[in-house]
């Protein structure tokens, strides 16, 4: 059981100055930074933010809750907070029983060491006794599935081995509340799903999670309670699908519209800003559901701030389960790639056919990146939201069955249809030759 | 799904109960916390000589290399050239016998007052009791100290040092540099999280203060009417000690006492330093 009660957690940053272009101005300055530190006027240049503000609430034991927000939105603080990295402000935390958290994966790792020292040393530093790690070892090694390499320095290993061995760790210690960030953000989708197995397999038998998450998605899976959380506050708790629903749907009044008004409060950096995400249907209109036969866009709006960078869009197509189905990328438009970019704002729009998606609720990650230099200047998880719908009136891929039917793409194919003249005699069923 | 209230394998109500607040927790809880976490000392020390000696041709026996060199050194110019005088020892073996337990003290200092700014992703990622850290650190030069102590081995069967029992005697006298070191590095590594000015500061404190220990020359060289402040340095007991029983010679034991409570008083100090700031050291790093 956990409760947390009032707890406000707050951060003295200093004023943000202006850089220095020359020596010449900055030497002054640093001087003058070095006497007002000793001056007792110092601390009304500070301001304080709260990253956490009177945050209360309980979550009984075998209770899996999901807590979600923007970026910046006191989430991990909050993690922090409850794994007693550091302290809150005010306020009480009271945890009943042994607390396991998961703040990134391979927390201890040394680079240099080998998987089997790895193992131990992050075992230990996540709380586990010698004892206990030497018993579960092999359990620990199996479910990493790198046995032949255990021997080999971690630094050799690709980084799917490594998050694979990492989690492994973390996986089998066994603490009565498990507190998680975002781990499940790395790794391939069949990992995912064993992570996701795991968590569950640890919520059946009636441990605790916490679990902090940007994607949708796995958090209805895994949480059936969700808290959802805005500078710094709890902003909803409740049912899974409708804290997750009013999440989405916040700012624009439509899951299928996001739109930061103001460049200075806008996700990204001095190069590109996320203006607008929306889902226009095939007549133009902003939609959250979208008939499966018909075509659809995907329009992203972003600021290009300086002249001489090439930013681009990309969007990333994720299902209910987690699964990324596909990534689209604007500079598939070779002749936009070539054209030197001139600060405004730009338009991006990516047609997606009909009969392609199947059925079902997707979630839009978009980003703004520039290559060689490789950097991102943008990346939101889940900004817009929309349900592709198949009614079934017969001219879809799947006819007039209403049944299940499974697969991530539901592509109109061709197909090719005759029947093979035989001289073989055909029997019926019923025993009567039928020719 | 199972209702969880009804699973069977659900873990009976557990006894732990973990109380965060806005204060300070109380000192007897930590002490108990870092009782409870003892393996870990082990564990990251294990880790810092595991790494220390990674892709190194001569590997471990850099721990024994170092302080045989300095010794080489010092002998040639304080030994051969200023004729230091030695207490009546080969002054190689007089040497060793003081670097020996200053590099046990240095290098306790030196890695722990960088240890906690050197693991930001331990800090910010996972909660154990934050003083493991610089003490670890501090243990991890045991190790080196053990193998360099074969150094010392050889010198006195060539050198005649007083070969007996009383060699059990060294125990106590390391046990007692390793407090002081884990006290100064322990305090050191505290300020150093949100004074970074500590990493330039140590390396010249180590050096002066190496100079006010009788690690070159002989505390006997030192006239009556100073020794008063040399005993307020523990480290100038400590090798005096060390030096003692390695030759057999009477030991000081008043110096060792007072000596010993200055230590403990060092230890307190940054005990009490750690606690101010250990709950904001995830802030600052």
């Amino acid at each position: 059981m956990i409760t947390v009660d009032h707890v406000t957690k707050q951060y003295t940053i200093g004023t943000v100055q202006a850089r220095y272009g020359t020596l010449r101005d900055a030497v002054p300055n640093v001087m003058r930074a070095m006497t007002r530190r000793f001056r007792a006027g110092a601390a009304s240049r500070r301001t304080v933010i709260n990253a956490l503000n009177d945050v209360s609430f309980r979550v009984r034991a075998g209770e899996a809750v999901g807590i979600i927000g923007r970026n910046g939105a006191g989430k991990s603080t909050l993690l922090k907070v409850l794994g007693r990295i550091t302290q809150p402000t005010r306020g009480a935390i009271d945890l009943y029983g042994r607390v396991g958290s998961l703040l990134e994966v391979g927390t201890g790792f040394h680079p240099e060491l080998s998987g089997r020292e790895n193992v131990v040393l992050s075992g230990a530093i996540l709380g586990m006794r010698r004892a206990e790690i030497l018993r579960q070892f092999d359990a620990i090694v199996a479910f990493a599935e790198v046995e032949r390499f255990i021997d080999t320095p971690v630094k050799f290993y690709s980084s799917g081995m490594y998050m694979r061995l990492a989690f492994a760790v973390a996986a089998h210690l066994q603490p009565e509340i498990l507190l998680i960030d975002e781990v499940l953000a790395v790794g391939d989708s069949n990992f995912q799903k064993r992570c996701l197995g795991k968590m569950e397999e640890f919520r059946s038998i009636g441990r605790t999670v916490l679990f902090v998450s940007h994607n949708m998605a796995s958090v209805v899976r895994l949480c059936q309670r969700v808290i959802l959380m805005q500078d710094g506050a709890v902003v909803a708790d409740g049912p899974a699908d409708q804290v997750t629903r009013r999440y989405l749907q916040s700012g624009t009044g439509s899951p299928a519209e996001r739109v930061w008004p103001d460049v200075a409060g806008a996700p990204g950096d001095g190069i590109a800003r996320l203006h607008a995400v929306r889902i226009r249907d095939e007549r133009g209109r902003i939609a959250p559901t979208i008939d499966i036969r018909k075509s659809f866009d995907v329009e992203v709006e972003y600021w290009a701030l300086q002249t001489g960078t090439r930013p681009t869009v990309s969007i990333h197509f994720v299902n209910e389960e987690g699964i990324t189905l596909l990534v689209s990328n604007d500079f598939n438009n070779r002749v936009w790639w070539r054209t030197p970019r001139g600060p405004g704002l730009v338009r991006c729009t990516c047609r997606l056919p009909g009969n392609f998606l199947a059925e079902g609720q997707l979630f839009i990650a978009a980003a703004v990146c520039s290559y060689n230099p490789d950097l991102v200047h943008a990346l939101e998880y889940d900004v817009v939201s929309f349900q592709i719908v198949d009614r079934s009136e017969g001219d879809g891929v799947r006819g007039e069955y209403a049944g299940n039917w499974p697969g991530v793409v539901r592509p109109m194919l061709e197909w090719h249809v005759e029947p093979i003249p035989t001289a073989v005699a055909v029997f019926t069923t019923s025993g009567d030759v039928l020719s | 799904m199972n209702l969880p209230a009804t699973s069977p394998q659900q873990p009976a109500t557990s006894e732990i109960h973990i109380a965060i607040r806005s204060t300070r927790p109380q000192l007897s809880a930590e002490l108990r916390e870092l009782w409870e976490h003892r393996e870990l000392f082990y564990f990251l020390a294990w880790r810092d000589i595991k790494v220390r000696y990674k892709q190194t041709v001569l590997g471990i026996a850099w721990a024994v290399l170092q302080p045989a060199m300095t010794m080489i050194v010092f002998t040639l110019f304080f030994g051969k050239l200023a004729r230091v005088p030695s207490d009546g020892v080969a002054y190689p073996l007089f040497a060793y016998a003081g670097i020996l337990p200053w590099t046990l003290m240095a290098a306790g200092v030196g890695a722990s007052s960088g240890s906690v700014v050197g693991s930001p992703n331990l800090i910010t990622k996972v909660y154990f009791p934050r003083m493991i850290i610089p003490g670890a650190a501090v243990l991890s030069g045991l190790v080196d100290f053990l193998i360099a102590a074969v150094g010392l081995a050889l010198l006195m069967a060539r050198y005649g040092g007083h070969v007996s029992w009383t060699l059990v005697g060294l125990v106590p006298v390391v046990g007692l540099i390793l407090l002081l070191a884990a006290g100064v590095g322990g305090f050191l590594a505290a300020v150093n999280v949100k004074y970074r000015d500590v990493r330039y500061i140590v390396p010249f404190f180590m050096q002066l203060w190496m100079f006010a220990t009788p690690v070159i020359y002989s505390a006997s060289l030192v006239p009556a009417r100073w020794r008063v402040f040399l005993a307020l340095n523990p480290m100038a007991s400590y090798i005096e000690a060390f030096r003692a029983v390695c030759f057999g010679r009477p030991l000081d034991w008043a110096g060792l006492g007072l000596s010993t409570l200055v230590t403990f008083a060092m230890v307190a100090v940054a005990v009490r330093a750690f606690r101010t700031v250990e709950q904001t050291f995830a802030d600052y790093i």
